[in-house]
């Protein structure tokens, strides 16, 4: 599904040129659910953005879906994530004066699918999350948890091959973080390949496979037994 | 453009953040008020300078003799100078082609007298070219023509006043009345927008006052308007010529300022015209300023707009909107915002101006009225600029990568 080959990537800071991913080689295919870990400055979140076509990498090469991605203009790129990818945040990111029903509408609009259609899967994606009875309320009226199961509700609207969340549960309590982290689950059971950035061992431990990152390079990869979130629910 | 779904989308954007709709759309209803009214403003003092031109006929030249101030040719100074007929032939035969209408006049006073009312008028004897020159409005009847002034007919036309004077409620087309002890038969009313004083006057024929009154050709004036086809500065050449061509004909000194007087119009006219000039030229430039500063007001607000929508179009990004889409949407928002606050603003002046109506008068505003042409070029002209103002804003926002736009605060 994801295939990454000797990826760098340095940022310009000033005169000073920061190397943040120092050749990256990994790979994930389909069904996975990887933690990606490391410290700050370790590049998880460079590689993420990379992951998210969200930017671009100096050297090295990226396939997704058996889709090269290189040298993307914004509107390709844009055509792409739309495709290929959903994301969650873990500032939620929601549009703040549209329902939660419009902004999980959102990438289905963007898909030019018509209103009745994006409506009806909308809907269907929140009565997945749990949140149907919630539909027209607006972010502000919803709790962290409830809005990271609308962001998280949203990046499936558009049935997108590999799912990106961002450090999703960074800004929940522990309790709400196992919910979030057992509709991961849940949608990665269904067979949904999920990348997970976070910092926190036992988020990491929830996924089937650890990659951790330190000062740009990938210092361990190994498989896990999965820890079910439930039991914590 | 007409992707409902996509107006759909917008017009939710413009409902749901009213303050943002209310900013811009503020601006632009501002600027296109104060432009409506400004421009308002600027043709009501146009339109009350130029009432003060139309009573006469902008291209009349008035002829006057007086007294000579200088010794000439044998002459001795103080001489009176006297037009007769034969000098309205003169001027007549001698510029014909330049000339539009001609007309001598002869002054009187009149005591008229109809049953028991009587009073004192001023009695003008012309020919049937006055009308024209003077641009008289009949009421009634018609005006002295060509049959009264050769066959020095006893037919007089009279100002509405003077009919209101002395007959009342009567009509006094066709009665008898008596000017100094002559009977006069009236054929015509008139009116005139120069004032009372012009519509207590009686009008006959030059001849007919120089037989009944004195039995001689003496003329007081000559009044002629020249040809339109003329420019100003030609006119002004013509009427130097008359002067030149009269002083040579009664012998008078050139530089004599007195003995023949020749007053054109077209010098007023000229000097009317660069004030004219002027007050356009300031309106002009108080437009311009005015949409400008609207222009630049949107640019703002639409720069604000934004920026305040960094983090929501970075998110439609990252969840597929092509640049295009972008900028798209904030400039179909900006144009929508800016015709409808523009229409609003121009509707508010258009009402102001009808309000304000010639309650200025005083000031020397008469009938401020726009040109809805100009107006709803004006208001087109801010749409665009403001589509160029919002367009830098909107492209930069296009070109926000999302992960700036999303970054955690």
């Amino acid at each position: 599904m994801i295939e990454i080959k000797d990826l760098h990537k340095s940022y310009q800071m000033g005169s000073n040129s920061l190397h943040v991913l120092k050749g990256i080689d990994f790979s994930v295919k389909e069904g996975e659910l990887v933690a990606i870990m490391g410290s700050s400055g370790s590049g998880k979140s460079t590689l993420l953005n990379i992951l998210g076509m969200l930017d671009e990498p100096d050297a090295g090469s990226y396939v997704l879906d058996n889709v090269p991605i290189k040298a993307l203009n914004e509107t390709k790129a844009a055509r792409y994530r739309n495709q290929f990818l959903g994301f969650v945040f873990q500032s939620f990111n929601l549009i703040n004066y549209k329902t939660a029903l419009e902004n999980v509408a959102l990438p289905l609009y963007y898909q030019r699918k018509k209103r009745k259609e994006r409506t009806e899967r909308a809907m269907s994606y929140l009565e997945k999350v749990g949140l149907a009875e919630w539909a027209t309320h607006l972010p502000s009226e919803l709790s962290g948890g409830q809005k990271q199961r609308v962001a998280i509700a949203r990046a499936l609207a558009a049935n997108p091959k590999v799912l990106l969340a961002d450090e999703p549960t960074g800004a929940l309590d522990s309790t709400t973080s196992y919910e979030v982290m057992d509709l991961i689950q849940g949608i990665n059971d269904e067979g949904k390949t999920i990348l997970v950035v976070t910092h926190e061992p036992d988020i990491a431990d929830m996924c089937k496979r650890i990659v951790h990152l330190k000062d740009g390079v990938i210092v361990e990869d190994r498989k896990v037994e999965q820890v079910r979130a439930s039991q914590y629910v | 453009m007409f992707d409902r779904d996509r107006w759909q989308e917008i017009f939710e954007a413009i409902g749901k953040n009213k303050l943002r709709t209310f900013l811009s759309g503020f601006t632009v209803s501002l600027g296109i008020l104060i432009f409506t009214i400004l421009l308002g403003l600027g043709n009501g003092l146009l339109n009350s300078f130029l009432t003060s031109f139309v009573d006469d006929a902008q291209n009349v030249i008035f002829v006057r003799g007086g007294n000579t101030s200088m010794a000439y040719k044998g002459f001795q100074e103080n001489r009176k100078i006297q037009f007769e007929n034969e000098d309205f032939e003169f001027v007549n035969t001698n510029y014909k082609g330049k000339i539009e209408y001609s007309t001598p006049r002869i002054y009187r006073n009149g005591l008229a007298k109809y049953l028991g009312e009587s009073g004192n008028y001023q009695v003008r004897a012309v020919n049937q070219d006055h009308q024209y020159i003077e641009k008289t409005i009949m009421m009634k009847g018609r005006y002295i023509n060509e049959v009264d002034v050769e066959n020095k007919t006893k037919n007089i036309v009279i100002g509405r006043l003077v009919e209101k004077d002395l007959f009342k409620e009567e009509d006094a087309l066709g009665k008898i009345l008596d000017v100094d002890g002559i009977a006069f038969k009236v054929v015509g009313v008139f009116q005139d927008s120069g004032g009372d004083n012009e519509e207590r006057i009686i009008y006959m024929s030059y001849k007919t006052a120089q037989f009944l009154f004195g039995n001689n050709e003496h003329l007081d004036r000559i009044n002629l308007s020249y040809n339109m086809a003329m420019s100003t500065q030609q006119a002004i050449d013509f009427s130097k010529q008359i002067e030149k061509d009269l002083k040579q004909k009664f012998d008078v000194a050139p530089n004599d300022q007195s003995a023949i007087r020749v007053r054109s119009f077209a010098e007023d006219i000229k000097q009317t015209m660069a004030i004219l000039g002027g007050i356009y030229a300031i309106i002009f430039i108080i437009g311009i300023g005015t949409l400008i500063s609207g222009v630049i007001g949107i640019g703002n607000i639409m720069t604000f707009s934004v920026k305040e929508r960094t983090k929501e179009l970075g998110i439609r990004k990252a969840l597929g909107a092509s640049p295009r889409s972008i900028i798209a949407m904030v400039l179909q928002e900006s144009v929508l915002i800016t015709s409808i606050a523009g229409y609003i603003g121009l509707v508010l002046g258009i009402l102001i101006l009808k309000l304000i109506g010639n309650n200025l008068e005083e000031f020397f505003i008469l009938n401020p009225k726009v040109d809805t042409n100009i107006i709803v070029i004006a208001t087109m002209t801010l749409i665009l600029f403001g589509l160029l103002a919002g367009y830098i804003p909107a492209r930069r926002a296009a070109r926000i990568k999302p992960i700036i736009a999303l970054r955690d605060e």
